[in-house]
């Protein structure tokens, strides 16, 4: 086997872009933004809008942790280019409490002791308030199916469920 | 990644237009397959162009009573839309079985076809492969190959397609509409994907300044007996180690048509005519079922650690015609496999 070229065919530089002018609404506020094209919606959300309650676990959308929702519904940050989502209405973990409530869920993860070191779980929250809104998981297995692009590490799951499982009972 | 222009595509003749101006560009669509490849650097277009935002999101009914789905329609909105889940649910169950909701949330029609292997030196740069780097060598061969392929395979790669909707698709014979600078063309499924052969570096028979705008799904939905068979190495959010879309159409226990086709297994999604043929006419048990197993995998070769998918097939394809025949399609959230 001949060995790999450290890099496919030397390329011609490729002249670096302007930065581009991305508008969105975080959290309902309205925020402009100059990104270089390669900029994530997770990094400009954690570096440029220093909202840093979205995490990165594996940047490659395979963990769940950057979860957010863009126009109501949910996707991974990592996967995202910020400036194709220009126009759109972001929700972050940082963005679901309302006048000094936590949302039900967040209510419900704290209740059900959801969570063990915390990483996974405004990725969680932010996936389970997609998973309510799309409303077609009924029985814990589907909630288990629906919520399986989030993964936690601590193995918090069956309280996950539990507490998921509680908000929409009141729901 | 490394550096890149953006731009967005007006129309479908201005994507074509941008495509062919810059050999190195590509098209960017859901971006969950092209973008975590950037960030390994194994895809490295000099441009984008971003056609997410063109209007070719619907799912309408053709005037053939069959059904046509724009190239951008995500993966969850095609699974859910009435005329798939009713008409098509095998279609729908093998949307479902693949990613999470969030992925499929992003992952658009088009993209999930031309969504590349998960061979793990494909995705290692400091690796010789012949897809992404040709004349280098395969490392897989001879390597760690448990993920690869049985069937149609070469000295060249073994890698496997990693879609579950495509196994859907070529069980149910779509056809894939594509634009290019020559105008429009259909490509029947079977002939999208490609074997690997000695050019491993094409995944399939799209030319590089083409876009896919629709895929055409025909009449026949096989909406009674079918199921979406996925065995992975955990109950969700995995590759497929072997998949299978089985679809029958019954008189009786008789076997009026059948459609087979294997996930995980081959460069393209593996569907094959004559152990359809098999079916055929035949009375729906496990005999004949097993038989058609015997038909599909007679050409199977396993590599050092993939063996045992030859075996997992068989039983897969025995299991699903019995579920497809029983009309007890596999459910994708359930795991339990009866
Ligand atoms: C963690 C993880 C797990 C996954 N698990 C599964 C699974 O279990 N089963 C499964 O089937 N899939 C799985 N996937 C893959 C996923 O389904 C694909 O990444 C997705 O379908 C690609 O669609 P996209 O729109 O995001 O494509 P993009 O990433 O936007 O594009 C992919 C390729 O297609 C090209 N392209 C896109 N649209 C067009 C068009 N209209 N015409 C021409 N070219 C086009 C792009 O140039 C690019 O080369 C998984 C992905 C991840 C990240
Ligand atoms: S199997 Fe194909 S993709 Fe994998 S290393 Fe070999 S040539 Fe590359
Ligand atoms: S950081 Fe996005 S899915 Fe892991
Ligand atoms: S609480 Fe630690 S990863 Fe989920």
């Amino acid at each position: 086997m001949a060995p790999a070229k450290p890099h496919q065919s030397a390329a011609v530089a490729i002249p670096v872009p302007d930065k581009i002018s991305v508008s969105l609404n975080v959290n309902g506020v309205d925020v402009q933004l100059d990104l270089a094209p390669w900029t994530t919606l997770l990094d400009a959300l954690r570096d440029r809008l220093n909202l840093t309650g979205t995490k990165k676990g594996c940047d490659h959308g395979q963990c769940g942790a950057c979860t957010v929702l863009v126009d109501g519904r949910r996707i991974v940050s990592c996967l995202t280019l910020a400036v194709m989502k220009d126009g759109s209405k972001v929700t972050t973990i940082e963005g679901l409490a309302k006048d000094g409530m936590l949302h039900p869920l967040q209510q419900a993860f704290i209740d059900h002791d959801a969570f063990q070191c915390g990483y996974c779980t405004p990725g969680q929250i932010c996936s389970a308030a997609g998973l309510l809104a799309e409303g077609r998981a009924k029985t814990a297995d589907e909630i288990r199916e629906l919520m399986s692009g989030n993964i936690c590490r601590c193995g918090a799951y069956p309280n996950i469920v539990a507490a998921i499982q509680q908000v929409m009972g009141h729901s | 990644m490394i550096n890149f222009q953006y731009a967005r595509a007006a129309d479908v003749a201005d994507a074509v237009r941008q495509i062919a101006a810059d050999p190195k560009a590509k098209f960017i669509a859901g971006g969950t397959n092209l973008i975590d490849l950037m960030k390994e650097e194994v895809e490295r277009p000099s441009r984008l162009i971003d056609i997410s935002r063109l209007p070719l999101d619907n799912v309408e009914e053709t005037s053939g009573g069959g059904v046509r789905i724009g190239a951008l329609v995500p993966n969850s909105d095609l699974a859910h839309h009435p005329l798939i889940a009713q008409r098509y649910p095998i279609l729908a169950s093998a949307i479902l079985a693949g990613a999470s909701a969030q992925l499929r949330n992003m992952a658009s029609t088009g993209g999930n076809l031309l969504q590349r292997t998960r061979c793990y030196y494909f995705y290692d740069i400091a690796t010789p492969c012949n897809k992404r780097e040709p004349g280098t060598g395969c490392s897989a061969v001879n390597g760690v190959n448990r993920m690869h392929a049985i069937l149609g395979t070469s000295e060249t790669c073994i890698a496997t397609h990693p879609s579950d909707m495509c196994v859907a698709l070529a069980a149910l014979e779509a056809k894939v509409l594509v634009a290019g600078p020559g105008g429009q063309r259909t490509i029947a499924f079977a002939d999208f994907h490609r074997l690997p052969g000695d050019t491993p570096h094409r995944d399939t028979n799209l030319e590089a300044n083409e876009i896919v705008t629709a895929i055409e799904l025909p009449a026949r939905g096989f909406a009674k007996n079918y199921t979406y068979l996925k065995i992975r190495d955990r109950l969700s959010y995995a590759f497929a180690l072997v998949s299978v879309a089985a679809a029958l159409e019954l008189d009786g226990q008789a076997i009026k048509e059948a459609r087979l086709a294997l996930g995980g297994v081959a460069h393209k999604p593996w569907r094959d005519v004559n152990a359809e043929a098999s079916l055929r006419g035949q009375a729906a048990n496990r005999d004949s079922f097993a038989r058609a197993a015997e038909a599909l995998l007679h050409g199977a070769k396993g590599y050092a650690h993939n063996t045992f998918k030859i075996d997992l097939a068989r039983r897969a394809i025995v299991r699903a015609l019995a579920q497809a025949s029983q009309g007890t399609p596999q459910s994708q959230s359930s795991k339990k496999i009866r």
